[in-house]
């Protein structure tokens, strides 16, 4: 059997406290034990980006973490971009460019995205290309993303 | 009969661009896919995949797994019912091989192909445990490409199959089908050309590449009724072939609909829901989940398939085409069913020739079952065709869009599997990318001394209809719930809902689309074949007007007039001296005193999409000191009949040409000397990325379908069609240089340019 670990985070603004296996990785532990099931598994090994979350401002996959890792931190998922003012920016834009198809990336681009517009609030499109490069979308060809990111960008 | 339609241009709802109904679900990480599916009670499953591309399988040893702590049940083949005698193919006793693709059960026919399957308290038990499950291989000589298939004394990779080649039953073959289409006479058509061209191109097999893994979770109730949720482009689909996996009737499996994430034409055969329900029943009822890893989704769900396109064609000094004839030989994998049938429906659907002849070969290859993908067999053969006519428009020097025009596919013109085109909108096509901006601009001068070109292909793609229901009910406060049973993937819920608000004179907002359970609404095909907004499209146009004629006799008994007395129009009923006037929200609260609550439905089967076109211009740069290929402007011009929703219509075709991108000069099924396929992770099977793209221009031709009351014609998938040629048409512009094997890599193109 394996040791499980406690963890004291913060995901969302919110405290939480659980126990994960040692093995765990925070992708696992946000879908099956926190139940945060919007970031989104889609290749496991750090190359879809459909599982980005924001640690401590940071963009990481979350499966490449280990859960025991975030003890301490600060997690925001896309669960979190929403308030009780309505959707982030980044939301709007993606639904009104139609930046989505599928929607199984868009958690993924919208963490990212924000960690982007959180620290350069005007991106050329080269730097949102070169920023999002490390997230997949196989429905869009990516043209109304960067225009929603876009259209984010000079409205906020 | 088939109705034809006089479509009219002014649309309240039609052509604008609402937020979809399932938006904010999507963009706040609410929409529930497959995966993310909880049930009470559940336990995970996980596969055993074999470790051989081709062996016996001598000896399967499940003991140890059934003894690991935390194992609830174990699986082979021999849980799944009995396979069925398929009977379709000319009367051919042919065995139902997909049985034997879900589970190997004395063979396997690729690496990754399922052995057994273990489920267990939670996901690492399970994966643990399935790696207990002992299996002893005889290994066989492995067959991974058509040409060694076909080879003499090539092995043989299905004992019991006979091939039908043209007609003959044959054994010891690996060819499972040769067809021919033919028309005019071909001999004669050659002789009399003034420049013939012959070229054969080579494919590998790639993926669809969908974002989200294959999933599957099934609860088996004692009582037989078995629940199924799980990934997929068509509820219905599931939930028939599971029962079949299973030897259940198809009414006792209920599907319930889960957001998608990503299909493709992947999504439409079932890999793990029959292993769910089968661990199910074997856990007393368990709820089971299976999520499939990356590496698997590569090595055993269906790919487009590789293969060689050779196609010879003749045409006169004066530019017209006397006769061609393509041999198309696909990759089917492991078991029969490449998608070379409509290979070769596509593969000359964009010309008109007085003489035609086309050969396919279904081939069967050591490689994973080939699916559909996204008009499936179509840009295999596009890159063929459209690689010949830009030879000959280069050998003679003729306008590449001119030539094409003069030999253009019109109303009336004969496709080369012999059926006569209704009215088409290629030609329109051409035209506009004639016109476009882009084919008239200066290709420009690399800063860096790269080289530049500019390619033009096209592609055409059928289109498919099929079954679809959409049901329909008026709530009092004058919005429409609808129930419609495809799969959205990409926007069909608005494009669907948006065509009942224009029958209805309602807001695309006013309609709220469910997409219910299979015991819930009528049956609907999948949502693959570009068919979606089209037919079930239709079916919400025919439950609109259902509603419309109900609503009419509800005013004729609030005006005490005859319904013939009464107009309908934007959504209001006037009577016909225009004195009286309701709308239908108004009349949304009087249906209670006027006999009761208002519901309609329709269900439809639709005969034919509507032949989609399509024209790209691709101009790249390639960096003649690493070979590399930067595509830096692309246009695609497409006619869609009529775009519903523009945005998520331009959103289609966008998609499909970077997926053509990667098809063309990135995607490939790398493989081992073994056969296995080396690059099935993300990093190596190198899909395009944001950074690799620029925008993709669309130019939206709309020449309307007179099969449709607006006009639609399937979108989403001749998009893929072109690009392959497109880029390789690009790199022959910039090196003079022409590859003929898929992808246009860089020491492809390093290579071309040294020789």
């Amino acid at each position: 059997m394996t040791t499980n670990i406690h963890i004291t985070t913060k995901i969302n603004n919110q405290p939480y406290e659980f126990l994960a296996p040692s093995y765990m990785s925070l992708l696992d532990a946000l879908r099956e034990i926190v139940g945060l099931t919007g970031t989104k598994e889609g290749c496991l090994d750090g190359n879809c980006g459909a599982c980005t979350v924001n640690i401590d401002g940071r963009i990481v996959d979350s499966c490449l973490v280990l859960a025991a890792e975030i003890d301490g931190c600060d997690v925001q998922t896309v669960e979190g971009l929403a308030t009780s003012e309505g959707l982030h920016p980044l939301q709007k834009a993606f639904l009104e460019e139609a930046a989505l198809q599928c929607g199984i990336c868009t958690p993924g681009f919208l963490v990212a995205a924000k960690g982007l517009l959180d620290n350069e609030p005007n991106p050329s499109e080269h730097r949102i290309r070169h920023w999002l490069a490390g997230n997949l979308c196989r429905c869009t060809g990516y043209d109304k993303i960067v225009k929603a990111v876009q259209k984010a960008a000079s409205e906020s | 009969m088939v109705e034809l339609f006089e479509n009219k241009a002014n649309y309240k709802v039609i052509g604008t661009r609402p937020v979809r109904h399932d938006g904010v679900d999507k963009v706040t990480g609410r929409a529930v896919y497959g995966a993310d599916v909880k049930v009470p009670g559940l336990i995970w499953g996980e596969v055993l995949r074999s470790t051989e591309v081709h062996a016996k399988i001598k000896s399967i040893d499940t003991s140890a797994a059934e003894k690991f702590p935390g194992v609830i049940a174990v699986m082979t083949h021999d849980d799944l019912a009995t396979p069925g005698r398929d009977t379709t193919r000319n009367g051919l006793n042919d065995v139902d091989r997909e049985f034997f693709n879900i589970m190997a059960k004395d063979k396997v026919m690729y690496k990754g192909h399922v052995i057994a399957a273990v489920a267990a308290i939670d996901r690492n038990t399970a994966q643990e445990a399935v790696r207990k499950i002992k299996v002893e291989y005889e290994k066989l000589q492995p067959v991974t490409n058509v040409d060694d298939a076909v080879a003499k004394n090539a092995p043989i990779l299905l004992d019991d199959l006979i091939g039908d080649h043209l007609g003959e039953d044959v054994k010891n073959t690996n060819i499972a089908t040769h067809f021919r289409h033919e028309f005019g006479n071909v001999e004669e058509g050659f002789e009399s050309a003034d420049l013939i061209v012959d070229k054969e191109v080579t494919l590998q097999m790639v993926h669809q590449g969908y974002i989200e893994p294959h999933n599957a979770t099934a609860i088996w109730n004692e009582d037989n009724k078995v629940t199924v949720w799980s990934s997929t482009q068509g509820s219905f689909g599931v939930r028939d072939q599971t029962a079949k996996f299973i030897g259940l009737p198809p009414s006792s499996v209920r599907v319930n609909y889960s957001e998608i994430g990503g299909g493709f034409g992947g999504k439409t055969k079932v890999y793990l829901s029959p292993i769910a329900a089968i661990l199910s029943k074997k856990s007393n009822g368990r709820p089971v989940k299976i999520v499939m890893d990356r590496p698997s989704v590569f090595q055993a769900t269906g790919p487009a398939p590789g293969g060689k396109v050779r196609v010879k064609m003749g045409v006169t000094n004066e530019g017209k085409i006397t006769a061609a004839h393509a041999t198309i030989r696909y990759e089917a994998g492991a078991y029969p069913g490449s998608a070379v049938n409509a290979g070769a429906i596509c593969i000359f659907a964009c010309y008109e020739m007085p003489a035609s002849r086309i050969d396919g070969y279904d081939i069967v290859v050591n490689k994973p079952k080939s699916a559909a993908y996204r008009a499936p067999g179509s840009p295999q053969a596009a890159f063929a065709i459209e690689t010949v006519i830009d030879e000959i428009c280069d050998q003679k020097g003729w306008d590449k869009i001119q030539f094409r025009l003069d030999n253009a596919a019109k109303k009336g013109t004969r496709r080369g599997d012999g059926v006569l085109l209704e009215k088409i909108g290629f030609e329109e096509s051409l035209q506009a990318a004639q016109k476009s901006e882009h084919w008239n601009s200066d290709i420009g001068k690399s800063k860096e001394g790269k080289l530049r070109g500019r390619g033009l292909a096209c592609g055409y793609w059928m289109n498919g209809g099929g079954l679809s229901t959409c049901d329909l009910m008026l709530t009092d406060d004058g919005t429409v719930m609808m129930n419609e049973g495809s799969a959205d993937i990409g926007g069909t819920r608005a494009s669907i809902a948006m065509q009942a608000a224009e029958v209805l004179g309602l807001s695309a907002e006013d309609i709220k689309p469910t997409i219910p359970d299979t015991d819930s609404i009528g049956y609907t095909g999948m949502t693959g074949g570009s068919r979606t907004t089209f037919a079930t499209g239709y079916a919400a146009y025919l439950a609109a007007q259902s509603m419309v004629d109900q609503l009419k006799s509800r005013v004729a008994i609030l005006w005490e007039l005859n319904e013939d007395d009464i107009d309908f129009n934007e959504g209001f009923f006037t009577s016909n001296d225009q004195e009286l006037k309701i709308s239908i929200k108004e009349l949304s609260g009087k249906l209670e005193s006027t006999g009761g609550p208002v519901s309609s439905t329709a269900s439809v089967n639709m005969a034919a999409g509507g032949n989609g076109y399509a024209v790209h211009i691709c101009d790249l740069e390639i960096d003649p000191e690493t070979g590399k290929t930067d595509v830096v402007r692309y246009t695609a011009i497409q006619d869609v009949g009529k775009a519903i929703h523009p945005s998520y219509a331009e959103g289609q075709i966008q998609g499909g040409v970077v997926q053509g991108i990667g098809w063309a000069l990135n995607e490939e099924y790398y493989l081992h000397p073994d056969g296995s396929m080396a690059n099935h992770s993300f990093l190596d099977y190198r899909m395009p990325t944001c950074l690799d793209m620029p925008m993709i221009e669309t130019i939206m031709v709309e020449v309307p379908n007179p099969n449709h009351p607006y006009g639609v014609r399937g979108v989403g998938e001749v998009t893929l069609a072109p690009p392959i040629a497109a880029a390789s048409n690009a790199v022959k512009d910039a090196t003079n240089k022409r590859i003929l094997e898929q992808p246009i890599k860089p020491s492809r193109i390093l290579k071309a340019i040294r020789d």
